[in-house]
């Protein structure tokens, strides 16, 4: 495992901000724009082949507010890497990978509904696990709680208000 | 087998009274309750776990055909009483109020499980804390999951609930 992963060190650092390793898995940070190479790097190289997920993570307090995250697996080499970005809360843009990963289109689908994160390059960005009509993105951290946006009328006697006056 | 008494006469010989049951009396809200209530036919909406402890107890060991609502109708226009069996979500909730709609009277609308009964645990922007927000429920059975008794305890409260209620033959709308 050590020897890819120093293999995999010498070949991103050019593109890599910082690289370390966390429960076996080597974490790769990078600028947004490094991405197309950075995946390209890995595939091509070092025969990173699967796309495992695409998700994001909310840090309300940071300036440049959220993380996007992807996991690839090598079949070959049998490790995972960790490739991490940061983008801003006004332009949260990143480049899409579903011309090398087929499978990038529906995480990305999730990844935009869940976190509102546009994925360059994903022409089908619909909402995959919420309906249509739903407003915001309900794993950001600034959304409250018991934010429901019930599709059917609630019967008499029941208020959206006793629930959404918990926020 | 025959211990010697003579057989109860279904026809008369030739007066025109027999010993056989001609007419009974009795309510016929009381009728209607005490047929109704053994031949509940469950539509089950299964959306989640719950649905294990639903095989359970619609199984051999546990058996609702003691209480004459062990078949269960896939269709709603068939079926008189909705288990709602595990959690709805909002993007749910337009069907299962489709199939409520879809069945006819009388029904009776069971809540199966924490899920279906307040939305348990989940208190977020995805589940429906508990589908008496969107269609009327008439018992409410706890647990996560429920134990098959407790599910038989709730078919015996449906049970008697029908039984007190009233069953208009001729209604407004008919």
């Amino acid at each position: 495992m050590a020897a890819i992963f120093d293999a995999l060190r010498s070949q991103l650092e050019r593109l890599a901000t910082v690289m370390s390793v966390a429960h076996g898995v080597l974490v790769v940070e990078i600028p947004p724009s490094a991405l197309a190479e950075t995946v390209q790097a890995l595939k091509l190289n070092f025969g990173f082949d699967m796309l495992l997920d695409v998700t994001a993570i909310d840090w309300p307090q940071r300036e440049q507010r959220f993380d996007v995250v992807w996991h690839f697996y090598s079949t070959q080499h049998r490790v995972r890497v960790r490739v991490r970005t940061q983008v801003g809360e006004s332009d949260p843009v990143v480049d899409s990978l579903t011309r090398q990963y087929g499978s990038a289109a529906f995480l990305e689908r999730e990844c935009h509904e869940m976190y509102g994160i546009r994925f360059n390059g994903n022409s089908d960005l619909r909402p995959i696990l919420l309906y249509e009509g739903f407003v915001g993105y309900p794993l950001r951290k600034d959304y409250p709680k018991l934010g429901e946006q019930p599709l059917v009328k609630y019967r008499e006697g029941f208020d959206l208000a006793d629930r959404t006056g918990e926020r | 087998m025959n211990s010697g008494r003579a057989p109860i006469p279904i026809t008369p010989a030739g007066g025109s009274k027999s010993a056989a049951f001609e007419y009974l009396t009795t309510k016929k809200d009381e009728l209607c309750g005490w047929a109704r209530k053994f031949s509940l036919f469950p539509y089950p909406f299964v959306t989640a776990c719950c649905a294990m402890e639903f095989m359970s107890v619609s199984s051999t060991p546990y058996d609702t055909d003691r209480f004459g609502a062990a078949l269960p109708r896939f269709s709603p226009r068939q079926s008189d009483l909705l288990m709602v069996v595990g959690t709805v979500t909002h993007k749910q909730a337009p069907i299962l109020v489709k199939v409520y709609e879809q069945m006819c009277e009388p029904k009776w609308v069971m809540a199966f499980g924490v899920c279906a009964t307040s939305g348990g645990f989940y208190q977020n922007y995805a589940a429906v804390a508990g589908i008496d927000r969107i269609i009327p429920v008439d018992v409410y059975i706890p647990g996560c999951p429920p134990r098959p008794e407790t599910v038989i305890d709730g078919i015996m409260q449906l049970q008697d609930k029908i039984a007190r209620e009233k069953h208009a033959i001729l209604t407004k709308d008919f």
